[in-house]
């Protein structure tokens, strides 16, 4: 008798719902979690189940291959350092989620002695491996990782390793900007309380010292904002970065005339602090999602190699990128197919949630054309290559302009925006400063000059957007909204229509909801159960996990005929579990979600419905959305639930079999007619459209899973909140607005002070600062009300 | 008063120290990964938690 408290799998915590296996007095979902735990038992590893309960990933998939890392020619992609002895590599393993991981993953010598040393870095989800290739090939490394249930994902594009490199750069810089700052400060304090004549030798001693400190500060830490001036400058654009280089050499220009004729301590002090503040603001805005990748486009959810059947029908490892025209290929059971591609052998099961979001699998049949991106489910497959990899018809979306050429008509920032006036007022101010002393006092109109560029630039407004941005980003991540950088707040603030995709992203894909229709008795239940357990379609395990463990009977003479159902004879009765079709020999043409038949003897039972299921909330999302954007549904499917949706959208702006490249023309379109576009996709085929669009979001509900290109992710969880995060990107531009309101405030007292001449070092020091913390707190706390109003988590 | 030059030629020296050792820290990788080593120094040694229970028995 089966038991009616559910068990979860030892290892990976999983549900048993198709078999129980036990085994040392613990239960294991599948034999694969059964398998891992062995050889952790073995090797004396135990203490990987002491530490969390169910701390492995369900080893369901069993099966593959990591030939193609003995090619010379991939191999070299991916090791960081190899000499005689050792060589070093990284490899991306999503699975990494708790402290089990990184105890197990740093003792992997004692599975093989050969690995000499592993390090395992948790946010990255990144293992760096050292080890001996006398003893161990990167082909056996990657299949013991695979065998304890962490199987490293090796695409071609790497992206954990590029990510970070200009955080790397920032650090340094800040270091040295805030150690000149300090000391220049320290150095700077006698002079702003007074000194009396006797110390006036120590004055002049302090001002050269804190002269040289403002060099390495200017030179190292600030000359970003010179190149970045210059090359605007080059460019005909006149930003933000314009009147701080200008500011920053200004400062310096003073410091070194007022030391040289002995007229003032030097603006040194306002100099370095001022670097030191901008590079913090720079330092807030870079939030890095190691584990998030904003950057992927199809390669990353492709093969590296693909096995490629020679002319003496062998199988060979190929890379993916020498795949020619008329290859044969095989294909095997989770594997995708990476070019289009006729089918010359097996029963082809294809999965293309990758591509459309759609998790139903599509039968095809020999001689059928199966475009690149689908997963095979089931048996070996052989194809022949009749694409190019880079020509296929979902890959050579990546060969449009919008992948093509950088964005040109991206929304505008804030600051972008106000830099150019900025700017040009500023100079006017300054000239107009000089040209009204320059007649009586030349030496005055010169200090008033250089006074406003000191005293007005911009460092206040510098920093407003990027805290504003970095509170902002933080409230998003909060409520599980990743954004690609601070820009693109406000790029969500300034759309007015909203695109979304069908399949996995209104509905949930692979979450099918499943009824039956008729009645099933307790035997019927059971005899249901154990025949679909014998099988790996989709729609047998949606069954399987529907009617939960039953008791068992004995099934014999189990047939499956792909793509049509299953025959078994239950004692004496033959039973069938298929489409209508198959079961009662007529067709059914109205069906709206796919309908599994049941036929036990002569007695026809019913039928299962599998739909997918709309996310929660959606209604409301919708009703909520349709007030101020206008918003259009696009979907590859065909319209058969044009009636359903009829509810949300206007009729018109329902769009189905929609290609990919369909949707990305659709939004290039609508900005032509001047809409800023938010695109909510989730699939390989909104790739073209999430990119086009001015803000694109993908959609995912596993945070983890690859998600294509896009400017934020947004987990599926949390889309409900989707109009809330709207309606909070457009607060945070406001307060944007309001603290440059603020620092101009600022500005125009200084300025007040500037024009008289009177700017004393002092008074750029006390300003320069107060300015800043009143910007950085204001924002702050800002934001921070923001979120509460829109009943944010913080 | 002259110690003070010297005084301030000491505090300086001793800030670039600090700086210079910052530097080497950052070169050395220790920057790159600030959460894995917190997670790790809770890790025990012990090769198996339930062997160790039998041999106290």
């Amino acid at each position: 008798m089966a038991t009616l408290i559910k068990t979860y799998c030892y290892h990976c915590g999983d549900i048993c719902s198709t078999e129980i296996i036990r085994n040392d007095d613990k239960d294991f979902c599948c034999n694969g979690c059964s398998q891992v735990y062995h050889i952790l038992k073995n090797h004396k590893l135990g203490n990987y189940y002491k530490l969390n309960n169910h701390p492995g990933e369900s080893k369901k998939i069993i099966d593959k291959r990591f030939d193609y890392l003995n090619d010379s020619e991939i191999a070299a992609k991916l090791i960081s350092f190899k000499d005689d002895n050792k060589i070093v590599v990284s490899f991306y393993i999503p699975a990494i989620h708790c402290s089990s991981c990184i105890w197990l993953l740093e003792r992997l010598n004692t599975l093989n002695p050969g690995i000499i040393e592993n390090r395992v870095d948790f946010l990255k989800k990144q293992v760096d491996i050292q080890f001996n290739h006398h003893q161990i090939s990167l082909g056996e490394v990657a299949k013991l990782l695979h065998d304890i249930g962490y199987e490293p994902l090796i695409s071609l594009q790497d992206v954990v390793k590029q990510s970070h490199q200009a955080k790397d750069q920032l650090l340094p810089k800040i270091a040295v900007a805030g150690f000149c700052f300090g000391n220049v400060m320290l150095l700077s304090f006698p002079a702003y309380f007074g000194l009396s004549v006797a110390d006036q030798r120590f004055g002049h001693f302090f001002s050269l010292l804190s002269l040289i400190f403002s060099i390495p500060a200017i030179a190292y830490s600030g000359s970003d904002y010179f190149v970045k001036a210059y090359q605007s400058l080059k460019n005909g654009i006149l930003n933000i970065d314009f009147p701080l280089a200008l500011g920053i050499f200004v400062l310096f220009l003073r410091s070194l005339t007022d030391y040289i004729f002995n007229v003032g301590e030097g603006f040194a002090d306002s100099l370095t602090g001022l670097i030191f503040f901008l590079l913090i603001g720079k330092f807030m805005q870079q939030k890095t999602y190691y584990h998030l990748s904003f950057e992927r486009d199809y390669r990353s959810f492709f093969p590296v190699a693909v096995q490629v059947i020679d002319a003496k029908n062998e199988e060979i490892s190929v890379p993916l990128e020498k795949l020619k025209q008329g290859d044969r290929i095989s294909i095997r059971n989770q594997e995708i197919i990476p070019a289009d591609a006729i089918l010359l052998r097996g029963n082809a099961a294809i999965d293309f949630s990758f591509v459309t979001g759609e998790s139903e699998p599509v039968s095809k049949v020999i001689g059928e054309i199966i475009y690149a991106g689908g997963r095979q489910i089931g048996g070996i497959i052989e194809l022949e290559v009749i694409k190019p990899v880079s020509q296929s018809y979902l890959t050579s979306l990546w060969n449009n302009d919008a992948f093509v050429k950088p964005k040109k008509d991206k929304i505008k920032t804030f600051v972008e925006k106000v830099g150019k006036y900025f700017s040009i007022i500023l100079l006017l101010i300054a000239s107009g400063a000089l040209l009204y002393w320059l007649p009586q006092n030349w030496q005055l109109g010169l200090n008033a000059f250089t006074a406003v560029l000191i005293v007005a630039c911009p460092c206040a407004l510098a920093l407003s957007t990027p805290f504003t941005m970095a509170a902002a980003i933080s409230v998003f991540d909060k409520n599980k909204f990743y954004l690609k950088n601070t820009a693109v707040v406000e790029q969500l603030a300034a759309i007015n229509q909203i695109v979304l995709d069908k399949t996995g992203t209104v509905t949930i894909s692979g979450d099918y909801g499943i009824a039956f229709s008729g009645t099933l008795s307790a035997t019927d239940k059971s005899i249901i159960y154990h025949i679909c357990k014998n099988s790996n379609h989709p729609h047998s395990k949606k069954i399987c996990s529907f009617l939960d463990l039953q008791p068992i009977v004995k099934v014999e003479d189990y047939f499956e005929i792909p793509g049509s159902g299953i025959t078994a004879m239950v004692g004496k009765e033959l039973v069938g579990i298929g489409s209508h079709f198959f079961i009662t020999n007529q067709q059914k043409n109205n069906a709206q979600f796919p309908e599994v038949h049941i036929k036990i003897g002569d007695r026809y039972l019913g039928y299962f419905t599998i739909k997918q299921t709309m996310r929660p909330k959606l209604a409301e999302i919708l009703i909520d959305l349709n007030q101020n954007y206008q918003t259009y549904l696009l979907s590859g499917d065909t319209d058969h639930e044009k009636d359903l949706f009829a509810k949300f959208f206007n009729k018109k702006h329902l769009l189905f079999k929609q290609t990919p490249q369909n949707k990305l023309d659709f939004i290039y379109q609508k900005q032509q007619e001047s809409a800023k576009i938010m695109m909510i996709g989730d699939g390989l085929n909104d790739a073209g459209a999430l990119k086009q669009s001015d803000a694109g979001i993908a959609v995912t509900d596993h945070i983890n899973n690859f998600t294509p290109g896009s400017d934020a992710i947004l987990d599926g969880e949390s889309l409900h909140l989707l109009p809330t995060f709207l309606r909070f990107s457009k607060s945070a531009v406001k307060i944007i607005h309001q603290s440059f309101a603020i620092s101009l405030t600022y500005n125009i007292i200084g300025i007040g002070f500037a024009i008289s001449g009177s700017l004393t070092p002092l008074v750029a020091a006390i300003l320069m600062p107060l300015s800043t913390i009143t910007i950085i707190s204001f924002t702050s706390i800002a934001v921070h009300l923001a979120a509460k109003k829109h009943k944010l988590n913080l | 008063m002259n110690t003070i030059f010297f005084l301030i030629g000491c505090s300086i020296l001793l800030a670039l120290l600090f700086l210079i050792a910052f530097f080497w820290a950052h070169k050395n990788g220790q920057n790159n990964d600030l959460y894995t080593p917190a997670i790790r120094i809770l890790l025990d040694d012990e090769t198996d938690l339930e062997e160790n229970k039998k041999t106290e028995n």
